[in-house]
């Protein structure tokens, strides 16, 4: 029975955590009260993209996009739109920026007029608990081809041909990466995905599992054709219960329709999947280690090469790639190599998810054709910086990578341009600051990170960067000299010449970029002792200029620790010493009398 | 085990049922039921589960089916609207199941307008 509506509910992360379990429950009790649970279908999809304003549920056909919905909204909805046919109005949307207030067709909004849906394309449209849906997109129909129709070279061919890079942050080429696979000599070979995703702020790779989980073991039996594997595993963190679970459901359901199994739909070709839940250290996504840590080993890093395509799994032949690179394969299959690599620059075809967040407006996760301007993304998908504030630069690539500065925000987004302004693709995080972010501050935060997470193998990484990471600490006390300047541009240097993995290789790209392209940031920590945003705590101290205090008294009265005196209608003061620079008293003063 | 023949009928089957997910804009008609009180008084559920069926039934990929509110001409209720890309609209009016499938079959699968159930029609004869 074809159904006059489907009323489609946001199951991402974001928005499950924004109740849309309870919303699809409401939902599906006040459709029931109405007997309309036969006219209209009601599905739990993947991510939308627009977190910022989850949850989200979309009504088709007509497209309606309500956010920031709560539970109690589910009678209106039910009862204005779907009984009476009359949009909910107050539930469009609430700012310009994302524009779905004038034109009800979500796909027409700055939002997403912009992005270009290729790995994202079934999230937010099926139902990712059912396979079926995923068949009515064309699901399963690229392996078929590739199995029925094409030799394993020619799959490999077409990879080759379209341009695919790696999008787990190397971006190596994949096509090459299989013929490594491929002309490895073995008994046994694996095909590997990682989607350990440990980037801080990224959720590219969860939202595909979550949103389409099929698609991603599609091209993973795809894979095993094309290099002779017969069994794969993907490598995913236990902190994603839903893309966890979905993948369980997806590859149970896969087995009942005999996709996943021998001798597949009769063609004579073997695959099976298996799950491998990471604890997530970060040091686990680095392939090596990955794979120690699928054999149930520690997950350290190995010596390369061997790669892992000659010795990988169980020293066998392995094909390891990205969530993301997977994704695009079924599609590429299907509409050849000559449509993808039609999308993108010269030498980064296709499209890249992002997961965009920081200071901007709409938070979330967009897909877009490579080559893009970060402008582009920042001022017309990104809505632009919240509270009339100035872009100050953006960071790519996570804790491995680097920032954009507000001067090359015009640079088209690719692996190779990335690289050349000294930060990189990696897996897509993609973190706005804006002029309140003090880039020594960031700096430091990133390298805790890596710290943190370093594995303590090898000893560069392991002393290198917590040394290195004093050295910040030192500049953001305003302890540091301008020697200490030095000795950290050459460590950052060392680190990376000398370390084992990619972790420790890649820990101080964050500094040495914010030392590119914000110098006078850290000269003034060091020479001057200010922190020009005030952030760096030490470095800025809190004053009432007198002129402008009327003496209300708010902000004695906000402050936790008592530091601030004063009669009423009087002249009021600051005592730095016990002054805390919580900045309570900033955001209560009205007449902006408060500095730092 | 699924046959690929099989996995064939039920991407055809899920096609059908998921069409109406493609944005409103992507198909070449557009068909709206009026759903307010007055519609649904006049019996606007029979014609659209009729609409929706025959659409199913003969498989037609080019349309999707959606509501509206009020239309405003009430007496005339239930009233269906079709919306072809690059043509002007037309109103039915009355439009029971039976007038549902007519239109699906002569509007939609053949092209041809089927005038006599259109609101244009009833007020000239009204006149
Ligand atoms: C410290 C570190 C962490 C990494 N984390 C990830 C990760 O979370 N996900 C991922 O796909 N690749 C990650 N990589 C990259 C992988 O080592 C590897 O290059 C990638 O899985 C290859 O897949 P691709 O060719 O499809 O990009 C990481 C690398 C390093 C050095
Ligand atoms: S670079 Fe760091 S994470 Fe990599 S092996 Fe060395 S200590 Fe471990």
């Amino acid at each position: 029975m074809l159904e006059r509506a489907h009323i489609l509910v946001c199951g991402g992360t974001g928005c499950t955590s924004g109740k849309s379990n309870e919303i699809y429950a409401e939902l599906s009790k006040h459709l029931k009260e109405n007997e309309l649970d036969k006219e209209v279908k009601l599905i739990m999809t993947g991510c939308f993209g627009l977190c910022a304003k989850g949850p989200i549920v979309v009504v088709y056909p007509d497209g309606t996009f309500y956010q920031h919905v709560k539970p109690t909204d589910a009678e209106e909805i039910v009862n204005e739109h779907i009984l009476k046919g009359r949009v909910v109005e107050r539930l469009l949307n609430d700012d310009k920026s994302a524009g779905t207030d004038e034109v009800k067709s979500f796909n027409e909004t700055p939002f997403y007029k912009s992005q270009r849906r290729v790995v994202l394309k079934n999230c937010g449209v099926i139902d990712p608990e059912n396979i079926d849906e995923y068949l009515a997109y064309d699901g399963y129909l690229a392996y078929q081809k590739a199995v029925t129709e094409m030799q394993p070279q020619d799959v490999i061919d077409v990879l080759k041909k379209s341009g695919l890079r790696g999008r787990g942050g190397g971006g190596f080429p994949t096509g090459l990466k299989w013929q490594f696979a491929r002309d490895s000599k073995s008994d046994q070979k694996y095909v590997v995905c990682n989607a350990d995703e440990g980037d801080p702020g990224a959720f590219m790779d969860r939202s595909v599992l979550e949103g389409d989980p099929h698609a991603l073991i599609e091209a993973m039996m795809i894979a095993g054709y094309a290099i002779g594997a017969d069994k794969g595993y993907v490598y995913v963190r236990a902190e994603y219960p839903i893309a966890v679970r979905r993948l369980q459901i997806a590859i149970q359901q896969a087995l009942e329709y005999g996709i996943l199994g021998n001798n597949i739909m009769g063609t004579g070709h073997s695959f099976t999947l298996e799950l491998r839940l990471g604890a997530g250290a970060f040091v686990c996504g680095e392939e090596t280690a990955l794979l120690n840590s699928t054999e149930g080993k520690r997950g350290e890093p190995r010596q390369r090469p061997p790669f892992p395509a000659v010795k990988g799994l169980f020293q066998k032949p392995t094909l390891i790639n990205n969530v993301e690179t997977y994704a695009n394969i079924p599609t590429i299959l299907l509409k050849g190599a000559d449509w993808f690599a039609s999308m993108g620059t010269e030498k980064s075809k296709g499209t890249k998810v992002f997961a965009l967040g920081g200071k901007i407006k709409n938070t979330g996760l967009v897909e877009i054709p490579m080559g893009t301007t970060l402008r582009t993304i920042v001022e017309e998908i990104g809505g632009g910086i919240p509270n009339g504030k100035r872009f100050k630069a953006a960071q790519t690539g996570g804790p491995s990578g680097g920032c954009i500065p507000a001067a090359l925000i015009d640079t088209p987004i690719d692996y190779d341009n990335l690289i050349s302004i000294g930060s990189m693709m990696g897996s897509g995080g993609l973190i706005v600051m804006d002029e309140d972010n003090c880039m020594v501050d960031i700096a430091k935060f990133f390298l805790e990170f890596t710290v943190d997470e370093s594995c303590g193998k090898c000893t560069p990484c392991r002393i290198g960067n917590k040394r290195l990471y004093e050295i910040l600490e030192k500049i953001t006390k305003g302890e540091a000299t301008m020697k200490d300047l030095d000795k950290m541009e050459e460590l950052c240097y060392y680190i990376k010449e000398n370390s084992l993995c990619g972790l420790g290789q890649t820990a101080p790209n964050p500094v040495i970029s914010t030392y590119r392209y914000f110098k006078d940031e850290y000269i003034a920590h060091v020479r001057d002792k200010k922190c020009p945003s005030g952030v760096c705590k030490a470095l800025t101290s809190y004053e009432i200029i007198p002129e402008k205090c009327v003496g209300c008294g708010l902000c004695k009265r906000v402050c936790p620790v008592g530091a601030i005196s004063g009669e009423i209608r009087e002249k009021h003061v600051i005592d730095p010493d016990k002054c805390i620079k919580c900045g309570a008293c900033i955001a209560s003063c009205k007449k902006n009398a408060i500095k730092k | 085990m699924k046959t690929l023949e099989e996995l064939q009928a039920i991407r055809d089957r899920m096609k059908g049922q998921m069409n109406n997910r493609a944005a409103a804009d992507e198909s070449d008609y557009r068909v709206v039921v009026g759903m307010a009180t007055c519609g649904i008084a006049a019996g606007a559920r029979n014609t659209l589960s009729a609409l929706t069926q025959e659409i199913e039934q003969k498989r037609l990929e080019n349309v999707v089916v959606s509501q509206t509110g009020c239309i405003g001409i009430c007496k005339y209720e239930p009233i269906v609207e079709v919306f072809e890309q690059g043509k002007e609209k037309v109103t039915y009016i009355h439009v029971d199941a039976e007038r549902a499938r007519q239109i699906v079959a002569g509007h939609i699968i053949n092209g041809k307008p089927i005038t006599e159930y259109t609101y244009n029609y009833a007020v000239r004869e009204e006149k």
